[in-house]
């Protein structure tokens, strides 16, 4: 599998950790109560037939963060941003 | 038998080599099963189940049979396929799966027991008593089962890894395959070419990187191939400085399958006596290695494709008795062939058995009108017609379709970027085939897979007991497992099941294929990664200076620190011992450089602190230090250490020693993805700075002289938990540290990582009136568990906050990781198991980590499990064992006494539950 890092290039799969899903958001202001959606950002996952972004980290690289959007049937990578540019749009 | 001419052997290279310890010679250019066919071997094993005599059935890798121990010692490897081992100057191999030799194998009684060893025996036969499962049955079938032996002994040799890149890979170098890379070479394509088989004709053209000895195994993802290259496998030993193999990650945009085709056998009874071979395999032989197989061969078919099989052996110096075309018709091809050489066809016809002891001797030939005609002959060739060889097809989840015109399964989806040409698409093989899956009256004799002794009777019995479907086929009776993973025998297994089912082959399904094609070494995927290139050693900046004072060393994770420095005549726990007693009475040194280090900066280090932390940052003032624990999200404790705040904008965290990478990617993690917002960077420092531990009543003393004058340690400026920038032995930069793990006075000193032995002899030699020793992870572990720090034991994933008496460290105040999720009711349980000391009630009695405590009257059984010892030491300080535990309810039973049980250890006594904190539970010491 290769991954194309928006900062270092095409790289294989080796040079990456998997972290998991990246549609999950943690709760801002969530308070500190263990709610159903403290529960849901924890532990709920959905196992999509199809496109999925997920969340990998450049580890043998430059230390990103990286949303990926992959198909999990196929395997296709479709998009790789970086997950801080994404983060932050998602503020925004 | 040696052909006098022809071939692409080197004849003026004669080869010697020996097989089950007889001598034979070969010539250069030779397989093992070219050289010992010239030899007139043809016995050269003995099959899995039955210990039946086998012999060379095919040239290539899809070989079930001619399996064989190579090379001797360290080197030497089962299972080997004879017919792709390059033959080298003297060459040892071994039959195997034989006892006590391979003509006379007692073992062979099987075959007279064959009901017994039917489809699923290992199912059927050894259920009852169940108690002779393992002690009986179990030992016994793995004497019997199973084919060579491993060597047993360290692989002298080495494996490299490596990536390859190109435009265009091309996989294998057959007439096809170096059509389709010339074609791209042309074109300016980068071309990678590689072929399982050693260099024929030299491929030489620009652009093209000719890789022979290479199989690609496996396609992956985003245009990734496997490949081995098997350097120097056609060698004795490798070259020096060569590995044996080396493992490819080739990366290509397009690729073109050219791997040919795989030739079927003939189902008939007694098809698998040596003699009887593949028609495409005698071929080879006579064409590629001057090899005649036989002397006298008979040729069962149903296809055109034989048509040069027969002109080859027409050619040679061999007689053909007979062509026996299984066709109601045979075609023009055949019948012209056969009458250039005046061979008898005997069309409408088949072998319905050979016959012979250990080689075929004759065939009883069922001709069309029913008559039974006897030919004697010492080589059946057989075609059966030919599988595209579409294994790496299937490897990205994509299945073959079914050609009905030519008999055979061709690839349909392909993995991105694939193209398929020549056999490997089916192009112009099996033509004018009638199938013929097995002869009428194939019994228990007339084998499908042969490396697994699968019969036409096992899949009729397997569809007779209801496993129908191909993948229960496959468990079943195994056909299509093992090295050879059913190359020659799959299609012919399926479409028997079809014939007994009554559908068609598409009804009935293929298995799809895996990784690898063909077996792969596992020293081959690690390549230099073994040993310390696996896991090598991190030497702390200390190494040197503790090893000139004769320190014992431990592995922790990567690093080796010291564990203690014995004197002479000390065992470890007596040096364990003198080096505690001296730091809690005097004074010590110790390098903590293998804690995590990283270096926190920017606006809002603090803030993001607070996030990644469960305790409050905000409100620490410069120049000082605090402890700082983190959770993981879902509330359980994940880290801790100190973190100091050397400037209004920079901070420098500690993190355990195990736990360092996993940090500094959870912090990379909370910054990048959860708070972007915030102004802060961060990067590790652990390998920049060096670190030592000052500990002891004396260690101001000890400081005063090492730190530059400019700089007041005095309890006053440098109090409890201070931190600050310092220069130490005349300017040298330095970061001071008032921080205790020991319990003691203590400072750590960090000093730029190559300063570190320098530093460590500086404190040495400034101490040396003042009694200080140098002291081990084992004096640092026993101290730390007398004032009751939880550590690596304890912070084991499992344990929230509160059961470590951590339950005050959880801010009210703000967000943090790991907040809400703690504050499940579960997690701040009581009853949770929570952190105690022990402390045996017969001071001699000695506690050990992993013990389990029950109380006091409860019977040692699972149910009355209420914790375990998590650390335990020998406390030179109090005289006696004290252990850390987590312990049910433990924060309310100080006082009780309870059992520790260790039945391993043979320990099972009493304990006091104690207040963790064995050692000046006020903490005076640390202010002195």
């Amino acid at each position: 599998m290769r991954i194309v890092c928006p900062h270092c290039g095409e790289r294989g799969l080796q040079e990456f950790l998997y972290h998991g899903d990246a549609t999950v958001t943690r709760p801002r202001d969530g308070g500190a109560e263990p709610t159903p959606e403290w529960t849901d950002y924890v532990y709920l996952r959905d196992n999509p037939n199809g496109a999925h972004r997920e969340l990998w980290y450049h580890n043998a690289g430059c230390h990103a963060w990286l949303v990926v959007t992959r198909n999990l049937r196929t395997h296709e990578i479709t998009a790789v941003e970086t997950a801080h540019d994404v983060a932050l749009g998602r503020l925004s | 038998m040696r052909l006098s001419h022809g071939g692409i052997i080197d004849r003026s290279k004669p080869l010697n080599f020996t097989f089950d310890g007889r001598s034979y010679q070969g010539y250069a250019g030779d397989t093992l099963a070219s050289a010992l066919l010239a030899n007139d071997v043809k016995l050269v094993g003995r099959s899995f189940k039955y210990h039946r005599p086998r012999g060379i059935l095919s040239a290539g890798s899809e070989e079930p049979n001619a399996l064989v121990e190579l090379r001797m010692g360290a080197r030497r490897e089962p299972n080997t396929r004879a017919t792709m081992v390059e033959l080298y100057e003297g060459l040892e191999a071994h039959s195997q799966n034989r006892f006590p030799s391979l003509k006379h194998d007692l073992l062979s009684i099987n075959g007279k027991l064959s009901p017994f060893f039917a489809a699923g025996f290992y199912y059927k036969t050894f259920m009852w008593p169940a108690s002779f499962w393992e002690k009986l049955y179990e030992p016994l079938i793995r004497k019997a089962a199973g084919l060579g032996r491993n060597a047993g002994l360290a692989d002298p040799d080495t494996y490299e890894t490596g990536n390859l890149f190109c435009d265009v890979l091309v996989i294998g170098a057959g007439e096809a395959g170096v059509k389709a890379a010339h074609e791209a070479a042309v074109k300016g394509a980068r071309v990678i070419l590689c072929d399982e088989q050693a260099p024929g004709d030299a491929v030489d053209m620009p652009n093209v990187k000719y890789l022979p000895r290479t199989t690609v195994f496996g396609v992956y993802d985003g245009g990734t191939y496997g490949a081995v290259e098997r350097v120097s496998d056609h060698l004795a030993v490798p070259a020096p400085h060569q590995p044996r193999q080396r493992y490819w990650r080739i990366v290509a945009k397009r690729s073109v399958l050219a791997t040919g085709a795989i030739e079927r056998p003939m189902v008939f009874t007694n098809n698998d006596l040596p003699g009887v071979m593949l028609a495409g395999a005698v071929e080879t032989y006579i064409t590629r290695y001057a090899v005649a197989p036989g002397g006298r061969a008979v040729l069962f078919i149903n296809h055109d494709g034989a048509a040069t099989v027969l002109a080859a052996m027409g050619h040679s110096v061999m007689a053909v008795a007979a062509v026996v075309d299984a066709r109601p018709e045979s075609s023009p091809v055949i019948r012209d062939m056969a009458a250039a050489f005046s061979v008898p066809v005997f069309a409408g016809a088949v072998i319905r058995r050979a016959l012979g002891n250990l080689a075929v001797e004759s065939v009883e030939v069922f001709t069309r009108d029913g008559g039974v005609v006897r030919f004697d002959c010492d080589l059946v060739a057989m075609s059966g017609g030919w599988n595209p060889a579409l294994h790496l097809t299937s490897h990205l989840d994509d299945k073959p379709v079914w050609n009905d015109a030519i008999a055979a399964f061709v690839p349909d989806g392909l993995p991105p970027g694939m193209t398929a040409v020549g056999a490997a698409a089916g192009d112009a093989i099996n033509q004018n085939i009638t199938p013929l899956w097995s002869v009428p009256g194939a019994d228990s004799k007339a084998f499908v897979d042969y490396q697994n002794d699968v019969t036409a009777a096992d899949i009729r019995l397997a569809k007779q007991e209801g496993f129908i479907a191909v993948e229960h086929l496959k468990r079943y009776t195994t056909l299509g497992m093992a090295t050879d993973q059913g190359k020659t025998a799959n299609v012919n297994g399926l479409a028997l099941m079809a014939m007994a089912t009554g559908k068609t082959v598409p009804e009935t399904g293929t298995t799809r294929f895996r990784p690898p094609y063909t077996p792969v070494a596992l020293g081959a995927l690690a390549g230099p990664h073994r040993g310390k290139s696996f896991k090598p050693t991190r030497y702390t900046p200390t190494h040197g200076w503790a090893k000139s004072l004769g320190a014992v060393f431990v592995e922790t994770d990567l690093w080796l620190r010291a564990q203690y420095f014995p004197k002479p005549g000390e065992n470890w726990l007596a040096a364990t011992n003198r080096e505690v007693l001296a730091v809690r009475q005097h004074v010590g040194i110790c390098d903590v450089t293998t804690l995590g280090k990283i270096d926190i900066q920017g606006p809002d280090a603090a803030k993001f602190l607070e996030c990644v932390y469960t305790n409050s940052w905000t409100n620490l003032a410069v120049g000082r230090a605090r402890y700082g624990l983190m959770l993981r999200e879902d509330g359980f404790v994940m880290d801790d250490g100190t973190t100091a705040r050397l400037g209004e904008n920079h901070y420098v965290m500690t993190t355990t020693t195990a736990n360092a990478g996993k940090v500094f990617q959870h912090l990379e993690f909370c910054h990048q993805w959860l708070w972007p917002e915030l102004d802060v960077r961060f990067i590790s420092i652990t390998d920049q700075w060096a670190q030592i531990a000052l500990a002891g009543p004396r260690s101001r003393d000890v400081l005063r002289k090492i730190v530059d004058d400019a700089y007041d340690v005095s309890n006053a400026a440098i109090g409890y938990m201070a931190a600050g920038e310092v220069t130490v032995c005349g300017g040298t930069p330095g970061r001071l540290f008032r921080l205790s793990f020991s319990g003691e006075l203590a400072y750590e000193i960090a000093v730029p990582a190559r300063f570190g032995g320098t530093l460590a002899a500086a404190l040495m030699a400034a101490g040396e009136e003042y009694g200080i020793v140098p002291y081990g992870t084992e004096a640092l572990g026993v101290m730390r568990i007398e004032k009751g720090h939880p550590a690596g034991n304890e912070l084991n994933g499992q344990t929230s906050a509160h059961d470590l008496g951590f339950g005050k460290l959880l801010s009210k105040k703000k967000d943090f990781i790991g907040r809400a999720m703690a504050a499940r009711p579960a997690l701040m349980d009581q009853a949770r198991p929570n952190l105690v000391g022990l402390k045996p009630v017969n001071e001699s009695d000695r506690l050990r980590g992993g013990a389990h405590l029950l109380a006091h009257d409860a019977e040692p059984v699972a149910a009355n499990d209420q914790g375990h010892v998590t650390s335990a030491a020998y406390s030179p300080t109090l005289g006696h064992s004290i252990a850390l535990a987590i312990l049910k309810h433990g924060a309310s039973r100080h006082g009780e006494i309870i059992r520790v049980y260790d039945p391993i250890r043979n320990g099972d006594f009493l304990a006091e539950v104690v207040n963790p904190v064995f050692y000046d539970p006020e903490g005076s010491r640390l202010h002195a």
